[in-house]
C-alpha cells in the first residue's frame, strides 16, 4: 500500500489585484522560494513538481513546460493538472498522490494565476459547450445568485445571513498579510455595496487576484525529518459531476455533499461540527457560506442561517471558518483551492500567526469550480493509521 | 513498488476530420478498454482524463468529457500534457493505495483547430511568440542542430519515415500507411529546412484509453495483465535557446530512472520492441540516443544498419509511430497501448515475435522538452 | 382478460439505413476564441527591453552560483534556482548555433516565406537567443556563422526592436 503523506511546507505570495512587478514565472518563484525557506529545504531536495492554473487566463499553452524557471522543474519530473476552479485542489490532491505513490519522497505542488493578464469573463465563457451553451452562458455569478434566491425562498434565509458571512470573511482577512482584500467591514458596508446579481452584492463576492501558492508534501520517511509538525493528509475526495448546467439539482450543493460524505467515511468522521477544529472553505460568494454548510453535514437542512447568526463559524466560535479570509478576500483562481489546503495546513502546523485557531488537530479544506464541482481534503496533526 | 498492470486498452482509428465529438470518441475508447478488460464502468474507481484547453478550444476542457469518460460519481482528475504522463499520474494514484482500478483516457482533434497557433502558444509570450515560431519550425531548428553536430544526413531521417509508414500498413488504427521510398521523402515539399512534408507527422483526431489495476485486483479480473516494470519522466529547460537541442538530456534522465526501476542494464539487448514518439523523422534517431540504444550521434547508424526495422535487433515503432498518426496528447498513450499489445501477443500483423519487454515513450513540450518512459513486460 | 398489443417497428422504414450517420451531413460550427492578453514582463525583463529600446544594447545577467550568463536575463537562475543580481552586457555580435529556412506560411509569422529563424549565442552569453535572420542569402547560412543584431528605427521595448541578425561583414 502507499505511503502516508504530510504537508511540511507552505508558501504564498502577497496576493494583489495586479502584480506588475513580476511576470508569471517570477510570481511562481516567489511562492516556491517561501515554501522552501519555511521548510528549510533547497530545490535540489524536491523530487517532483506538479503545477496547475487555468490556461485561458494567461494564454500560455503547456504551462508546466513554460514554468520550469519559476517552478524549479529544471531536470525534474514535472506535470500539469487542471480542472477549472478546482485546479488548486486538484493540484493539492496530485501532490498527495504523487508523494503517496512511493515514487517520490518530496513533491512540490504549485497553484498560480495572473488574472490581471486577461479578461476573466471572456476566458471563463469558453468553458461552455460551444454549440449548445456558449452563446447564452452568463459567467460565474448568475448561477450562484439564482441558487441563493431559491434557498431563501425555501428556508426563509435572508440577504443579511449571507452578508454576515461576508463580514466574517472580510474581517478575518484583515489578519492575513497575504490576503488580497484586507479591510475590515461592517454589516452596513456590505448591505450598501453595489448589487451585482440579486442578492449578491460587491462585498459578498470574490475578487480576482494575481497570486501563487506552493505546498510541499513529504512521504512519511521524510516528513518528520523536515518538520516536527507535519499536517498529515488523511484523505481527499473529488466529485466533478457535470456537463451541462441544466443537469443539476440546485436545491442542494450536490457534489459537496457527496464529496464530504465520502471523505468523512474514509476519515472516520461522524460529527464534523465538533470533530473539526477549523475549516478553510472555497466559498466564491457569501451566499455559499450559508447554504453549503448544510452540505458539509455541519447542520441540518435550512439550519445554516442560525449557524451564521449565532457566530458558530466565527474565530471564537465552535467551528471557525476561513480564518484566512477565504476566497472572498483572495482569488487567484488556479491557486485559490490550493490556498485553502495551505491555510488549513498552517493551522495544524501552528504557523498561522495572527489568524491561528488554538489547538488545531483536524482541519477540512474544500475546493469548488467548473460549475458545481467539489473537492474535499481532510488534514490531521496525527499520522493516519 | 507494488506491481501494477494494464488490464484493458482501447483506441480509435486515427484519421483527419473525424465526425465524432470529443465525448463520442472518449466513450468509444472507454467502452473498448472496459470490454477488453472484461469489467464494467462500476469496477472503475477513479478516472484521469487527458486534454488540453487550447487544442479543444475550451477552458476547463475536462468538462467536455466528464460524463463520457464514466467519471460521474467517481474521483477524477485531469492531466494537461501528453497521455503517457497522464497514465503515469494514473499509476501514482493506484500506487498511493487509494484506488484499485484507474481509467486513463486522452482525446484530441487536431483537425478542429489551427495547430500553428496552438503550438505557437506554447512559446514564451514575451520573447518568442511574436516571431511566429511553431512546432514545425522549432523542430527544424533542432533537426538542423542535430544533423550538423553529429554529421547525420537527410537520407537517414528519410529512412525513418519510409520504415514507419511501411510498418503502418500492418496497423488498422494508423492514419497513414504508405509505400514510399527515400527519394519520395527527399522530393516531398520542404516545410522548413530540413523537414519535408514526409518527414512530418499528420494532423490527426483520435482518442485512447487504458485501465490500470493494482496487482491485488489485476489478477482477479484479467487473464494477462501487462505489468509495469519501470517508469521515469523528466523535463529539460524551457527556452530552446537554453538547451543544446542535439542533446536529449531530459530523456536520458527519464530513461535512466525507468531502466533502474526495471533493472535494465543493456537496453538494446534487453528490450524487445520500442514505441517512441517520432513527431518528425529525425526525432526517432535522436530519441534512440536519449534512450541509450546507442551512443550520442549514432542514431543514424542504427537505422542504416537496419537494427530498428521489423526483424531487426530492436524493432522500433511497429505501429507506424507518431509519424503515421499524431493525435496530440493521445499519441504517448497510444505508444503504451501498442507496447501492451506487443507483450500480450495481440499485435497481429505488427507483432514482434516473443516480445517480453517493451518500451513506450511520450513527449511533452516543444522539441522534446519533457519525456516520459515506460517499460512493460509479462 | 389481458390484451396484448402486437406491433412491429420496422426501423428500416424510419431511416434509410440502420447506420443513420451515413445519411446525415454533419453541421460544422465555426468558432473563434479571441481573448485579449496583457503579459507582465517583470522588472528584469523590463530593464532588458528598455536597454534595447533606448540604447540599442543587449544585456544578460549572470548567476552568482553556477556562473551561467542568461540572455534574455532572468530574475532567477533557470539551472540552480538562485537569485540573480549581476547584469552583463553581451554586445550585439554572436555565433549562429542553429537555423532553419521556413518555406510555408502560418498567419503568425511577421515575414513572408521563405525566411530564416536562428538561435544566436551572443558573445559572452551561455544561452542562445531565438530570433530572425535577415540580409542574408538563404542558401548560404551555416552553423557557426558570425552574426550581428540589426536594430529597428522605431523601437517600442519588445524583442522585435531587434529587426533580425545579419551575417557579420568581416573586413
Amino acid at each position: 500500500m502507499g505511503n502516508r503523506v504530510g504537508i511540511v511546507g507552505v508558501g504564498q505570495t502577497h496576493h494583489r489585484s495586479k502584480r506588475s512587478d513580476v511576470n508569471g514565472q517570477e510570481i511562481i518563484n516567489e511562492a516556491v522560494s517561501r515554501a522552501l525557506a519555511g521548510a528549510e529545504l533547497t530545490i535540489e531536495e524536491i523530487d517532483a513538481v506538479v503545477i496547475g492554473n487555468m490556461d485561458h487566463f494567461e494564454g500560455i499553452n503547456y504551462v508546466d513546460m513554460w514554468s520550469v524557471d519559476g517552478s524549479g522543474g529544471y531536470m525534474k519530473p514535472i506535470m500539469k493538472v487542471t480542472t477549472g476552479g478546482t485546479t488548486g485542489s486538484t493540484v493539492a490532491a496530485a501532490g498527495y498522490y504523487q508523494a503517496a505513490s512511493g515514487l517520490f519522497d518530496t513533491v512540490l505542488a504549485i497553484g498560480w494565476e495572473k488574472n490581471s493578464e486577461s479578461d476573466t469573463s471572456a476566458a471563463i465563457a469558453t468553458c461552455a459547450n460551444p454549440i449548445l451553451e456558449r452563446e447564452t452562458f452568463a459567467g460565474a455569478i448568475g448561477p450562484l445568485a439564482a441558487e441563493y434566491s431559491m434557498y431563501m425562498k425555501k428556508y426563509g434565509a435572508t440577504e443579511d445571513d449571507a452578508h454576515l458571512a461576508a463580514v466574517r470573511d472580510h474581517n478575518n482577512g484583515a489578519n492575513n498579510p497575504y490576503a488580497h482584500l484586507r479591510k475590515r467591514v461592517t454589516l452596513d458596508d456590505v448591505r450598501n455595496s453595489p448589487m451585482l446579481a440579486y442578492p449578491i452584492r460587491l462585498l459578498d463576492m470574490c475578487p480576482r487576484s494575481d497570486g501563487a501558492c506552493a505546498v510541499i508534501y513529504a512521504s512519511e520517511n521524510k516528513a518528520r525529518k523536515i518538520t516536527d509538525t507535519p499536517a498529515w493528509v488523511v484523505t481527499t475526495t473529488t466529485r466533478h459531476d457535470y456537463t451541462h448546467f441544466g443537469d443539476l439539482d440546485w436545491t442542494i450543493m450536490q457534489t459537496l455533499e457527496e464529496a464530504s460524505k465520502a471523505a468523512y467515511k474514509k476519515a472516520g468522521i461522524k460529527d464534523p461540527l465538533h470533530e473539526f477544529d477549523v475549516m478553510e472553505l472555497y466559498l466564491p460568494a457569501s451566499s455559499c457560506a450559508v447554504k453549503w454548510m448544510e452540505s458539509l453535514g455541519v447542520c441540518g437542512r435550512g439550519e445554516a442561517p442560525e449557524l451564521i447568526r449565532e457566530g458558530v463559524t466565527d474565530m471564537d466560535g465552535e467551528l471557525p471558518v476561513n480564518p484566512s479570509g477565504g476566497v472572498i478576500c483572495t482569488n487567484p483562481i488556479g491557486a485559490t483551492a490550493l490556498i485553502r489546503v495551505a491555510e488549513a495546513a498552517l493551522q495544524i502546523m501552528g504557523k498561522a500567526d495572527k489568524r491561528q485557531v488554538p489547538d488545531v488537530e483536524k482541519a477540512l479544506a474544500t475546493g469548488f469550480g467548473g460549475c458545481s464541482w467539489s473537492d474535499v481534503m481532510v488534514l490531521s496533526s496525527s499520522k493516519p493509521r | 513498488m507494488e506491481r501494477v498492470g494494464i488490464i484493458g486498452v482501447g483506441q480509435t482509428k486515427y484519421e483527419r476530420e473525424k465526425r465524432e465529438t470529443f465525448g463520442e470518441m472518449v466513450y468509444e475508447v472507454v467502452k473498448k478498454a472496459l470490454d477488453d478488460a472484461g469489467i464494467t464502468i462500476e469496477d472503475i474507481d477513479n478516472v484521469v482524463t487527458v486534454s488540453n484547453d487550447f487544442w479543444d478550444g475550451r477552458t476547463i476542457s475536462c468538462m467536455a468529457v466528464a460524463d463520457a469518460s464514466g467519471a460521474y460519481g467517481k474521483d477524477t482528475s485531469t492531466v494537461e500534457g501528453d497521455g503517457a504522463f497522464g497514465a503515469l499520474y494514473g499509476l501514482m494514484r493506484v500506487l498511493s493505495g487509494a484506488y484499485n482500478n484507474t481509467l486513463v483516457v486522452a482525446h484530441c482533434k487536431g483537425s478542429e483547430s489551427y495547430s500553428s497557433a496552438i503550438t505557437n502558444a506554447a512559446f514564451d509570450p514575451i520573447y518568442e511568440r511574436i516571431l511566429g515560431i511553431d512546432a514545425i519550425t522549432s523542430s527544424a531548428l533542432q533537426a538542423k542542430r542535430y544533423m550538423t553536430k553529429y554529421l547525420l544526413n537527410e537520407e537517414q531521417f528519410a529512412k525513418v519515415s519510409v520504415k514507419n509508414h511501411k510498418n503502418a500498413k500492418n496497423n488498422p488504427f494508423a492514419q497513414l500507411p504508405l509505400d514510399i521510398t527515400v527519394d519520395d521523402v527527399l522530393n516531398s515539399r520542404m516545410l522548413s529546412d530540413p523537414i519535408k512534408l514526409l518527414d512530418a507527422s499528420p494532423i490527426s483526431d483520435g482518442a485512447a484509453a487504458i485501465i490500470l489495476s493494482a496487482e491485488r485486483q489485476a489478477k482477479e479480473v484479467s487473464q494477462n495483465p501487462v505489468w509495469i516494470k519501470g517508469v521515469g519522466y523528466c523535463s529539460d529547460a524551457y527556452r530552446i535557446g537554453d538547451r543544446d537541442l542535439a542533446e536529449p538530456n531530459s530523456l536520458r534522465r527519464a530513461a535512466k530512472d525507468a531502466y533502474k526501476m526495471a533493472s535494465i542494464e543493456n537496453p538494446l539487448k534487453e528490450i524487445d520492441v520500442a514505441e517512441v514518439y517520432d513527431a518528425f523523422s529525425y526525432q526517432e534517431l535522436l530519441w534512440m540516443e536519449g534512450l541509450n540504444f546507442c551512443r550520442s550521434g549514432e542514431g543514424g547508424k542504427l537505422i542504416d544498419e537496419g537494427v530498428t526495422e521489423m526483424g531487426g535487433e530492436l524493432p522500433v515503432n511497429p505501429s507506424g509511430g507518431v509519424i503515421s498518426a499524431h493525435p496530440v496528447l493521445v499519441a504517448g498513450l497510444t505508444r503504451i497501448i501498442e507496447a501492451v499489445l506487443q507483450i500480450r501477443g495481440d499485435a497481429e500483423k505488427r507483432q514482434v515475435p516473443n516480445a517480453e519487454i517493451a518500451l513506450a515513450h511520450g513527449i511533452n513540450g516543444m522539441c522534446g522538452q519533457s519525456h516520459c518512459v515506460w517499460l512493460l513486460g509479462k | 382478460m389481458t390484451i396484448y398489443i402486437k406491433n412491429e417497428i420496422d426501423l428500416k422504414r424510419g431511416y434509410k439505413t440502420m447506420n443513420w450517420k451515413e445519411d446525415v451531413k454533419e453541421m460544422v460550427y465555426q468558432g473563434r476564441i479571441k481573448v485579449p492578453y496583457t503579459w507582465t514582463v517583470g522588472e528584469v525583463g523590463s530593464r532588458f527591453f528598455i536597454e534595447l529600446r533606448d540604447k540599442k544594447k543587449i544585456w544578460g545577467d549572470k548567476c552568482p552560483r553556477c556562473g551561467t550568463v542568461f540572455v534574455p536575463p532572468r530574475k532567477v537562475c533557470s539551472k540552480c534556482y538562485s537569485n540573480i543580481g549581476e547584469w552583463v552586457e553581451v554586445g550585439t555580435k554572436g555565433t549562429l548555433l542553429t537555423f532553419t529556412v521556413v518555406r510555408y506560411k502560418n498567419n503568425l509569422q511577421s515575414r513572408d516565406a521563405p525566411f530564416a529563424y536562428g538561435i544566436i549565442k551572443l558573445d559572452g552569453a551561455d544561452t542562445g537567443l531565438l530570433h530572425l535572420l535577415g540580409e542574408v542569402d538563404l542558401e548560404q547560412i551555416n552553423i557557426g556563422m558570425r552574426v550581428e543584431a540589426v536594430f529597428g528605427e522605431d523601437r517600442k521595448g519588445e524583442i522585435l526592436d531587434i529587426k533580425y541578425f545579419r551575417p557579420l561583414k568581416e573586413a
